[in-house]
């Protein structure tokens, strides 16, 4: 049994709370810029411009590369041979969320009740979701995401005879209804099987994974690369003013499911796309 | 075509823009998202006056995040203007002329744009911390308590906005995605 301390917990969250929204990975960047190379459209262009010296002056100058800087979902693998001494998991992870967004001058996005809305006006309760794995190490992923692009993302619960068609229509039907609110260039996290809850779990999963990462299953591998293809060829470009560069990857995640369901869940997520990963 | 905006934005200012136009605005514009959009509409309903004088003025839908010491504003992109579409018909009739954000507007509001001779612009959203540079001064004027969502007074220079509905009835939403389409079995460059 391995020890590990609930504060060591906080100051991580902390970190990432602020280091995500401040620097996004190479995999996002560099798709922008091989955008850049290909789109047709200049306005799009000229965005997809914008959007690479926003990510240098946001890295440079500690600006959130978005003012929105998210709810933030915080995955947690927990080895099952680890002891957390000091403070219940989830107080330390919300309070490492407090200080990260304090401390990162991050916008309090959240508000404690649905319906009455009062700002919590420290970006608590983050929205956690744990799992337990073999071994005696703690990792934990932070993802701050952003509404602009959750407010379009859709659960369908398919039929089995509707089939791989049915999900790939699904995708396609949900990119275009999102279009220029979910601020494209976007990246869709898709998650297909399991129940209603499981799906939107996967999706959201899904988009954690690095874009040049393909599914090992070759089946998905290939729907994953279709529909980038699909979705590129709808026309509503960055920005949604038109042009070639609307997503820049499609992530599947997959799960067993029921013999009378095919649930199909659709995370669209902006190219903010922010996650980081730390293993204790 | 390249296009400079001064604030205030009049009418016959806005008649030179067409949808499509990247236009920089320089001067004093407002800031109103979700929250402030409902008080305001509730000022109006129960027959009180807004906190600024509305007409021939800019709003731009905009939560910042907070400024850091020695920073005018933190990142200060667009947020998503269909929420305020069902206070905004109203305020259009009030003179508003401008309105900054991103993503499509219903019916209702593109009418209005058309009827009272306004524009839509978009900026780019997921660019906060460019367009921060943007802004020279900031200031609350209404709404303090309500953090991010207050109504702010902002001198911007040169903030860079398309042209998406104009004055005329076109919606650069529609048409340019057309354009690009190439669903129909057209050559089309894959980009990754």
């Amino acid at each position: 049994m391995r020890i590990i301390k609930a504060e060591q917990i906080t100051e991580n969250i902390k970190e990432m709370c602020m280091e995500a929204n401040i620097r996004l990975a190479d995999d996002v960047r560099c798709r922008i810029e091989e955008g850049i190379k290909k789109e047709e459209s200049e306005i799009g262009r000229q965005i997809l411009g914008q959007l690479v010296t926003n990510m240098e002056i946001a890295s440079k100058e500690s600006i959130p590369i978005c003012q929105d800087t998210g709810m933030a979902v915080v995955f947690v693998k927990i080895g099952q041979d680890v002891h957390i001494e000091g403070a219940f998991i989830e107080d330390a992870i919300n309070e490492g969320i407090r200080r990260g967004y304090r401390e990162g001058y991050l916008r309090k996005s959240v508000v404690g009740d649905p319906l009455i809305r009062e700002n919590t006006k420290d970006n608590t309760p983050g929205v956690i979701h744990y799992s337990f794995v073999p071994g005696d190490t703690l990792e934990l992923t932070v993802a701050p995401k952003g509404f602009g692009s959750e407010n379009m993302s859709r659960i369908i619960m398919l039929k089995p005879a509707d089939g791989e068609e049915g999900v790939k229509n699904a995708v396609i039907e949900t990119v275009k209804m999102a279009g220029p609110n979910a601020c494209p260039p976007m990246v869709v996290g898709v998650g297909i099987g399991g129940t209603f809850e499981k799906c939107a779990l996967l999706a959201k999963k899904a988009l954690t994974r690095n874009l040049n990462e393909r599914s090992t299953l070759s089946h998905i591998k290939e729907m994953e690369e279709e529909l980038l293809k699909r979705i590129n060829n709808s026309g509503i470009g960055p920005g949604g003013l038109g042009g070639r560069v609307t997503a820049l990857g499609v992530n599947i995640e997959t799960y067993p499911t029921h013999i009378a369901g095919l649930p199909v869940a659709i995370n669209i997520c902006c190219h903010v796309n922010r996650h980081i990963t730390r293993t204790i | 075509m390249n296009q400079l905006v001064k604030t205030p934005l009049t009418k016959e200012d806005v008649k030179k823009l067409k949808a499509g136009d990247y236009v920089f605005v320089t001067g004093t514009i407002y800031t109103a998202r979700d929250a402030a959009h409902k008080r305001m509409y509730e000022a109006l309903k129960e027959g009180k006056p807004l906190p600024f004088d509305i007409k021939d003025q800019i709003l731009y839908y905009l939560g910042p995040t907070p400024a850091r010491e020695g920073q005018v504003i933190g990142s200060a992109g667009p947020t998503t203007s269909s929420r305020m579409d069902k206070y905004t018909p109203d305020l259009l009739r009030l003179g508003l002329t401008g309105m900054i954000g991103k993503g499509k507007r219903n019916e209702a509001v593109l009418g209005a744009i058309k009827q009272e001779g306004a524009v839509y612009f978009a900026a780019v959203g997921g660019a906060g911390a460019l367009l921060s540079k943007c802004i020279k001064a900031a200031k609350v004027i209404a709404y303090e308590d309500l953090g991010t969502e207050a109504v702010r007074e902002l001198t911007v220079e040169n903030l860079p906005v398309i042209v998406v509905a104009d004055s005329y009835g076109n919606n650069l939403y529609e048409t340019a995605v057309g354009e690009y389409c190439v669903e129909d079995g057209r050559n089309s460059i894959y980009p990754y």
